[in-house]
This record gives C-alpha cells, structure tokens and sequence, in this order.
C-alpha cells in the first residue's frame, strides 16, 4: 500500500501533536536495491561532511547509488537540513570476527558519524526500509516527502509533541537502527538504566531523547542475544513477580530467568510503543498502560494506534477493534 | 610534670527538685556514673559515655547531659580531639581504640544528592493502588538466554540459572558477628529479616543454635580468623560471604577483646574462653586475586553449588578494579563496604582516615563492570552509613542492587551510638555478653522494632520509586539520571556520572 492511508489516519491525530515533528517509515521501500542497506542522512550542508561520510563508507564498503531525497517545499516547514540516501554493501571479510558483520559494520558507522556531531546524522539504516521525518506537523512532513509515492508493507507513523528537543528533525520518530525502527508514545522513566546498559555492548545514545533506546534494546536482544521478538519484547515489559509466582513451575523458569538476565533492559514509565522490522510489528505498552493502545484487524491486515479513530481513518471497514491488556505485546508477522 | 585530667566530655545533672531517688539511674548504669549516698543521688561525670540509659529510664525526666561543658581554647587546626589524642598517646603510648563509624568531619555525599519525581509528562505511580515492586534478587545472572521451542510451540528455558537468593526488599542487615554483639541483639535481627523476607549475615563468629530456626534467612561469614567456620555452618546458610575487608578499619583484621569471649562464644567461635579473638589482616590462603577465585569455587564445591557465595571488601581507592576481578571469579556478588561502615572496635586512625565514601566506591564499580559488559551478572551490595530510605535510593540509582544496613538496625534496638561497643559494658544490651545486660534486650520487642524498620523504609522507597514513575526496582538500579547533585564539585559528579541541579 501507499503512504496516503497513513497520511490520513496521523492527520486524525493532530491533537497529540504541536507541529514539531512527524515522520513516516515504509517497509518494502526500496524493493530495486533490497540487498543495500539504505542510509538515510541528514546534512546540515553538503560541502563538508558529506565528503567525510563518503570516505568513511568507502572504506567500509562500496557505494551502489545515491541521490538527494526528493522533497517539495511547504509553505510552514523551514528546510534546515538536506536529507539524502545512499545505498551501500559492506565488506563483510573487514569485521570476519562477528557473526553478522553486515549489520556490524553499519551500526558502527551509523554509531560514529551520530556522535561525531559534524552535521551529518544517519537516522535510517535498514534494508529496503526507509524513515521520513521533519519537524512539522503530519500532513505537512507528507507532502514534504510525497510520502504517497513510497510503497511499504509495514508503515510506521508517529506525530510529536515534544518536550525535550523541540523542532530537531533528528528528534522526530520513527528512530530506526538497522532493520529496527521505533514510534514511542510516552517517557522512559528507566532510561538512565537501560542507557547504561545498552551503551555496555558499544551502543550510544546520540538523538537526546529515549525513544532511541528502544530501537537499540531490540537489536540487542534479536540479534545478538538471538531472542525471539515476543521474548525480547517480554524482557522489556515483564509480568509482575506476584504473576510469575502463579505461573506453572516451567513457565515460573523462564520467565523468571528472563526478568533476571534482562532486569536493566526492562522499560518503566508511561508508553505505548510499537516496533518492527522487515517480518514483522510489534505494539505493546508499559505494565500499567498508562498510555493507550488500540487494535484493528481486517483479514490479514494489523492495524495498531493510540487511537481508533486513526484505524477507522485508513480502513472504514474494520473488522476488530481490540484494546490489548497491558504488557501484552501484539505481534503481527508478515504473511509469506 | 603531668598532663592531669582533661576535661570533662559529658556532664550528668540531676533535678533536684524532680529527682525521687527512684535509683533507676543507678542500676541502668554500666559505667557507675551514679551512686547514692545518704538521700541523695551522687554522679560521676567523667565515666559518662553518652549512651542516654538513665535519661531514657529516668521515670521523672530529671537528668540532662551536656557535651563538652568546659572546651578548649578553640583552634581552627588544633581540635579538641587532635589535643586529647596526643594526651591519651603520650600517657599510654598505645593505638587508640573506638567504635561506630567514621567520625572525621567529612561532607555526606548522599545529603548533596537529590532525587527525582514525575510532573506532567509521566504520571507518577500511586504505590497503594498500583503494583510496586521491590523485590530484589541477588546472586549470579545469566549473561544471555537460551529458549527451547517445543513442537506445541510453547517455549522452556535452557539456561542453567544459578542459585541467587530472593529477598522482598533491597535492604538487608549486615554482617555483626555473635561475640561483637549479644546473642539477643542476633535474635532480633534474624526474627525481623525472617518476617520481613530478607537477610541478615552472621558476622565471623559462627552461627549459634539458638538461630538455626532463621537460617534460611542469615548470610554465613568466612573471615580470615575462620572462627566457627565448619561444614555444618557452610550448609546451614543461605550463602556464603569472605569477608576480605571491611570500611570503618580496611587493611586490618579483627579484634574481640577477651572480655566478650564468654562461655556460649568460645562455643560458637570454636575458640578458648575469654581469650582475644584476633583475626590475621589477611586470609593467609588468599595473597592474590587467583587465589580469591579459588576459595570461592572451594566453599561452593563444599555446598555443592547450591549456595551463592559473596565477597566483602573495603571501599578503597582501587574498589572497582578489585570489584572487576572478583567480578571474574565464581563469586556471585561483591558487597563494598565504604569508610563510614559501623564497627565494634577498630583503631581511630584507621577509622577516620582509611578507605572511601561507599557513594563514590559504588558508582566507580559499577561504572568499570558495566565497561567490561559484566555489570548485571553479579549484584553490588552497598553499605556503610545508610542511614535511612533516601540513602537507599540513592545507592541503588548510583548503581547497587541491594543495601547492607547495620547501625540502622542496632538504632532500631534502642543504640545511641556513643562509640562504646569495645568495652564489653553496652547498656542497651547490644554490644555486650554480660548476662544482666544481655537481659535489658528482649528479642521479643526488639525483633518487632527492627522489623518495623524495614518495612517502613521499604514503604518510603516505593513511594519515592513511584514518585519517580517507577514500578520495578530494576529500573532504579543505575538510574542516574534520576539524581542530581547539589553543591557537588564537578570532579565529584563525573565520578558519580550525575549531573548538577538545574541541568
Ligand atoms: S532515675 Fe531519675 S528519678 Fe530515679 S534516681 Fe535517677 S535521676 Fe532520680
Ligand atoms: S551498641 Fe551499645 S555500646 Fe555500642 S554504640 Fe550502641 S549503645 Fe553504645
């Protein structure tokens, strides 16, 4: 599907928002360079950095194509930075010691060029996935990008209000790391634990705001812990001690040892999240949902929001509209 | 020419004219201070240690104390305390000996640390009417996890977890060995941490029958005197901690004067009686960090692995790289014991001068485990001058997953911390073996009084938790961001990684 569903439902929620960010990430994007990680850059001017990032990814690898990010000026969006993508294949023999040196080279360089501060800012880097973000409010964002243009399987969308860092592009969701992007509605009143320990494994918080985190601890826990995404997503909103007490002896096991070896990634604090990668999406909220989360399904179509009536807004024929319990993750995985 | 008398350091009044000569004041007194001649009640002063017996028996409110009633000429450099030291050395040539914890001048880190609490962009939590939880586990943590799918799809660990012992609360009760302290004073720790769900060590001086019903609830102690230590008191323990250093006297070992070693102790201790308990500086088996290791895989090939082993330090300057290497060991947590740490009997120069903060010790280990990506296999037990709830806060937000308090605990049992606890004579029944005072404790009441403790800081440490917007201690673990520092130099606050007020 195209980006003008999602257009519509966000635009149902402009309540939520204050005009300061929005973005958009459509799975299945760029489905001519699918093998390619897709970088997507924010440059403050291309004169100078752009010319350090190239170095940097030819030395790590070789660039297949890049262009400048088309995008339509808006009578209320003031353009601040050039955003602009690259599609780019690692040399996986340069890191032979890892066991997925693909994805371990672009971390890493996603990892530098976000701390080096030098006016260049990768805020997406996944195959065949693409963000689009800006600070405005989400009709606006859209037809920045024509977000109608870009087809995807899996769309996030996310519109903010933002109370840490108004008006930064890079502030806006989704935040995407690798084939992980985030939306995140609420605080993270955990992120100083879970930042010391995702920054333990060499990951670091660059976008000053803690929606980031998340995007991290589920790479983390998928890809080099090798969970399973309902288990991963488990570890960051366990069930309570006095649940796990009633569970049978065997359940009483795993999920204690989960809480145990994952304690500091678990998230605390008011949210509702939904994360995805290319098979699948996952929504689920802090322990005590004290933010909402509603669902809709329509034959094999997922549709997970704050509100029902951004899923009424995409799809009038809704067949199921469900408010999931809190903790419980919603997956949708991809039909084959 | 002599040095004479100094002054007095405390002075006991009497009311006349409120006084009964009840004598209660009399016999409460272990130091003889009072006497009675004839109608009325006599004091002498200069035995007076502060320790509040007769104002707190007093039924008529009529004795007063004064600290220091007569000074010196004052001196910025030359303190009260720095003149009487160099009297009392220059008269016996002797190290002087005191009790309690640090008594030097030193700025309390914990009061210049703030918390946080929730405002309008989070809501904060109502710990009465939501979950809250506080449970703590402490023992070695898996590094990952592995899962076996099984046909039906339901999913069941593979991964081996280790023994780690479950307390309801991160706060525990310190090691305060029976001999140190009077076998009621034991008593009412361990009926308290039983109650209440969490644990209590046993000190070096073996684990008296009387608490085998608590044993599921006490921390077993191997100090390098070994008093006490046999197979049986391994396996009856829930864990097992070395005791390697300790904050109010690191780099020295113990010292129980003979006066203490009674009957039941010399039992207990597997040492004569009324002999000098002297534990060497060192474990004369443990002269490097290998060896460390190996005594830790020792004790737990003697308990079969079943039991989680500890290892105590001192906080000192190094803590975080010594923390690391133990880290490394089959130990499955450091306790890290800072320089205001609580003791019977330690020399004062050691006392007021040796060692770090534990706010500082915690926040440089956890910082070098979590460098080293080991940080959440093994739990940091802080203690040392936790002195109520918010300092337990802030020591797990600095970065420990539990609390060992200990004067606390003998507060709560009625202490009044006058630094007496060598002498044998304590007349609040705690730090003493003489019977007639032993009998002033009743583990009865005490044990409710500790307990009561407990319970109440755990309900202030939801409720900051709450306010913070947070239900699980986990996420208060480490959390920094959520303290801030007050008048903290900046060197300070990049040691303990928080920023100051207002940023
Ligand atoms: S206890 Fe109080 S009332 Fe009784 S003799 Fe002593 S000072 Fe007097
Ligand atoms: S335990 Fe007894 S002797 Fe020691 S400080 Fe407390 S009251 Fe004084």
């Amino acid at each position: 599907m195209d980006g003008s569903a999602i257009k519509r439902a966000l635009s149902m929620m402009n309540e939520r928002g204050s005009g300061e960010g929005a973005g958009y990430v459509a799975y299945g994007a760029y489905p001519e360079y699918e093998d390619c990680y897709a970088l997507h850059v924010f440059f403050d001017n291309i004169h100078e950095t752009k010319r350090t990032l190239e170095a940097m990814l030819e030395q790590w690898g070789h660039i297949v194509h890049d262009e400048r990010i088309r995008t339509y000026d808006q009578p209320n969006l003031r353009t601040v930075h050039i955003p602009w993508r690259y599609f780019f294949k690692p040399y996986a023999g340069l890191m032979a010691h890892s066991t997925s040196p693909e994805d371990d080279i672009v971390s890493q360089i996603v990892m530098k060029i976000n701390t080096a501060h030098t006016g260049a800012l990768i805020y997406s880097s996944g195959k065949n996935v693409g963000v689009f973000k800006a600070a405005g409010w989400p009709e606006e964002v859209a037809d920045f990008y024509r977000i109608e243009d870009y087809e995807g399987y899996i769309w996030l969308a996310h519109n903010r209000y933002p109370t840490n860092t108004p008006g930064w592009w890079g502030g806006a969701h989704p935040f995407n790391l690798l084939d992980w992007s985030v939306v995140h509605n609420g605080e993270i009143t955990s992120y100083g634990t879970n930042r010391r320990y995702i920054e333990s494994y060499g990951y670091i918080c660059t976008m000053f705001t803690d929606t980031e985190v998340v995007a991290y601890l589920m790479d983390h826990l998928v890809r080099k812990q090798n969970l399973d995404a309902d288990l991963a997503v488990r570890a960051l909103a366990p069930p309570f001690w006095d649940d796990i007490d009633r569970m049978p002896e065997k359940e009483q096991d795993l999920n204690r040892a989960l809480r145990l070896a994952y304690g500091p990634a678990m998230m605390n604090g008011p949210f509702a999240i939904v994360v995805a990668n290319h098979e699948m999406m996952v929504g689920f909220t802090d322990r005590i949902k004290l933010r909402p989360l509603v669902v809709g399904e329509h034959g094999d179509r997922l549709y997970i929001s704050s509100e029902e009536a951004a899923i009424r807004a995409m799809d009038p024929n809704v067949e199921r509209i469900s408010m999931p319990p809190a903790g419980k993750p919603i997956i949708g995985r991809v039909a084959r | 020419m002599t040095i004479g008398s100094l002054p007095l350091r405390y002075k006991i009044s009497i009311d006349r004219e409120r006084c009964m000569e009840c004598e209660r004041c009399i016999d409460n007194c272990s130091y003889g201070v009072f006497r009675r001649e004839g109608d009325r009640i006599l004091v002498d002063s200069r035995k007076c240690t502060a320790c509040h017996r007769c104002i707190a028996m007093c039924p008529r409110d009529a004795i007063t104390l004064e600290e220091c009633p007569c000074d010196y000429r004052s001196h910025p450099l030359w303190t009260r305390q720095a003149r009487e030291a160099i009297y009392n050395q220059a008269n016996s040539g002797k190290i002087i000996l005191s009790g309690m914890g640090n008594a030097q001048d030193y700025p309390v880190i914990f009061d210049r640390l703030v918390l946080d609490a929730c405002q309008v962009t989070n809501p904060s939590i109502d710990p009465l009417r939501e979950p809250m939880e506080v449970r703590t586990y402490i023992g070695k943590k898996p590094s990952r996890i592995e899962v076996m799918r099984k046909e039906n799809g339901d999913v069941e660990l593979a991964t081996t977890v280790a023994p780690n012992l479950q307390a309801e609360t991160p706060i525990m009760i310190g090691h305060m060995s029976y001999g140190a302290i009077s076998l009621n004073a034991q008593l009412s720790m361990a009926r308290a941490v039983a109650e209440t769900g969490t644990f209590m060590g046993t000190g070096e001086g073996g684990l008296h029958s009387r608490l085998y019903p608590y044993q599921e609830h006490m921390i077993v102690q191997v100090a390098s005197g070994r008093f006490g230590v046999d197979i049986d008191y391994l396996e009856r323990g829930s864990a097992i901690e070395i005791k390697i250093g300790q904050g109010a006297k690191p780099g020295i070992g113990g010292h129980l004067p003979g006066e203490k070693v009674c009957m039941d102790v010399s039992c207990t201790r597997m040492i004569p009686l009324g002999s000098d308990a002297i534990s060497p500086a060192p474990h004369h088996d443990i002269y490097s960090i290998e060896d460390l290791a190996q005594l830790v895989r020792s004790l737990k090939e003697a308990t079969e692995w079943k039991k989680p082993v500890f290892v105590k330090i001192a906080a000192v300057h190094n803590a975080a790289a010594i923390a690391a290497g133990i880290a490394r060991s089959s130990a499955d947590a450091i306790v890290i014991d800072g320089f205001r740490g609580g003791t019977g009997a330690a020399p004062r120069v050691f006392r007021d001068h040796v060692g770090i903060p534990i706010e500082a010790a915690v926040a440089s280990v956890d910082a070098k485990l979590r460098s080293q990506g080991i940080r959440n296999e093994v739990s940091l037990i802080a203690s040392g001058g936790i002195r109520e709830s918010a300092d337990v806060a802030k020591a797990i937000a600095l970065g420990a997953d539990a609390v060992y308090i200990g004067t606390a605990a003998l507060v709560a049992m009625g202490c009044r911390v006058c630094g007496s606890c060598y002498r044998n004579l304590c007349p609040w029944g705690i730090a003493t073996q003489e019977e007639r005072l032993v009998q002033r404790l009743d583990p009865e009441v005490a044990s409710h009084q500790v307990a009561n403790l407990i319970k109440a800081w755990t309900l202030e440490l939801a409720e900051l938790m709450g306010a913070a917007g947070i239900n699980s201690i986990e996420s208060l673990r480490g959390n920094r961001d959520r303290l801030r520092g007050y008048m903290l130099d900046e060197s300070l606050m990049s040691v303990l990684d928080v920023k100051q007020v207002g940023a």
